[in-house]
């Protein structure tokens, strides 16, 4: 039952912001993408950066439970698997946790991209056996790698030598620097008409 | 409407890290085949079992749902759990934010705004594309084993080599895409 409440709250809470900041409206996602507006990229950038350097603080002062952690296999599937869904994203405007937003606020091409979304889901479980059997699923970089060993895990890391946690908090505040020092757009924009 | 860069991004830093603190890292795609598979068991019995043998206690014919023990198969089997009612509540998140600042107005419920400053207003051509891309997006999810929550967001936090393989993909294709796709800015 609690975890079911953890469900509503910290859910409720994604998606919620996910609306406030933008990412429910394909324009925006667009314009990131075109770099014509980045203050989706700068929100993101700031949040991930956020996030990792309480994490990693949280795991050295010991008040984040490292059996939290989830890291995912990495292996060439991950790659290809990225590119399609980088085609489809810039195309539509949408990712499968915004475009189920997006369409949850009333926008009729959100709640088509979530029909396609399950057609393709349906198609990946239909081709899954055939998909492994060509080997794109296999491991490759370690598998369930991190840049750096993270104490209370099992996951490989690809710097033995440098704690994780410290690369972590290194790379957050890398992060909020970017969002920081990106402009609000990268390509000119349309000539004025006047 | 929209929260600046700043103020929005310590909100989701702060949801990114409410989730792995109290539970675990936000995700989302999974539950698009989770959602699949309880329509598949509705409408035949045999999608999804109980099973001894599986290590998740269910089983299905579907490779897909069968593996690692049959963890999919099981979340179909019980889909109240937290994975699956974490994305509802994403949704009634999103609805309940674009109630409060006013709604969506009616053209941009269509197709937004750079869509019909480069395709016109033809609701049918933006649903097209939005269902292609859906199901592209999706497949190439599924076949990467997470979407932008997953990979993008929580495997960059977590450092986690497979997020920094994605996500290369990922802007390696929509950079150019979206350029070559959006001429007019809108």
């Amino acid at each position: 039952m609690t975890t079911l409440i953890l469900a509503i709250v910290i859910g409720g809470a994604f998606g919620f912001v996910l609306d406030r900041i933008g990412a429910t409206n394909p324009n925006f996602i667009i314009g990131m993408l075109r770099l014509s507006n980045l203050h989706l990229m700068k929100t993101i950038f700031l949040a991930i950066g956020t996030a990792s350097v309480l994490l990693y603080a949280g795991l050295m002062l010991g008040f984040v439970d490292p059996g939290h952690l989830d890291v995912k296999d990495a292996y060439w599937g991950v790659f290809i698997g990225g590119l399609l869904l980088g085609l489809g994203f810039a195309v539509s405007g949408y990712c499968p946790g915004t475009g189920l937003a997006a369409a949850a606020t009333g926008r009729w091409d959100g709640v088509v991209f979530v029909l396609g979304g399950l057609a393709g889901a349906g198609a990946y479980m239909a081709t899954y056996a055939w998909v492994k059997s060509t080997g794109v699923l296999d491991h490759v970089l370690g598998g369930k790698a991190t840049l750096g060993p993270l104490s209370g895990t099992d996951y490989p890391a690809v710097l033995d030598s440098v704690p994780g946690e410290w690369i972590g908090l290194a790379l957050g505040a890398f992060f909020i620097a970017v969002a920081a020092l990106l402009p609000g757009r990268l390509r000119a924009g349309p000539p004025q008409a006047d | 409407m929209i929260l600046s860069w700043k103020t929005g991004g310590i909100l989701l830093g702060a949801v990114f890290f409410a989730a792995v603190l109290l539970v675990k890292p936000v995700g989302v795609s999974t539950q698009f085949v989770i959602f699949d598979g309880i329509l598949w068991d509705a409408v035949d019995d045999t999608a999804v079992v109980a099973s001894k043998d599986a290590k998740s206690g269910y089983a299905s014919p579907n490779a897909y749902l069968n593996k690692s023990g049959g963890k999919y198969a099981k979340n179909v089997a019980n889909p109240w759990n937290y994975s699956f009612v974490f994305v509802l509540a994403l949704m009634g998140g999103a609805a309940v934010s674009a109630l409060l600042r006013g709604g969506v107005s009616r053209e941009e419920r269509t197709a937004p705004a750079v869509w019909r400053a480069n395709f016109g207003d033809a609701a049918w051509k933006r649903q097209v594309a939005a269902f292609v891309a859906g199901f592209i997006v999706l497949y190439g999810a599924r076949l990467a084993g997470g979407c932008t929550s997953g990979h993008m967001m929580s495997g960059m936090m977590q450092t986690a080599m497979s997020a920094y393989i994605f996500t290369a993909g990922v802007f390696l294709a929509a950079l150019p895409a979206a350029i070559l796709t959006y001429r007019k800015e809108g």
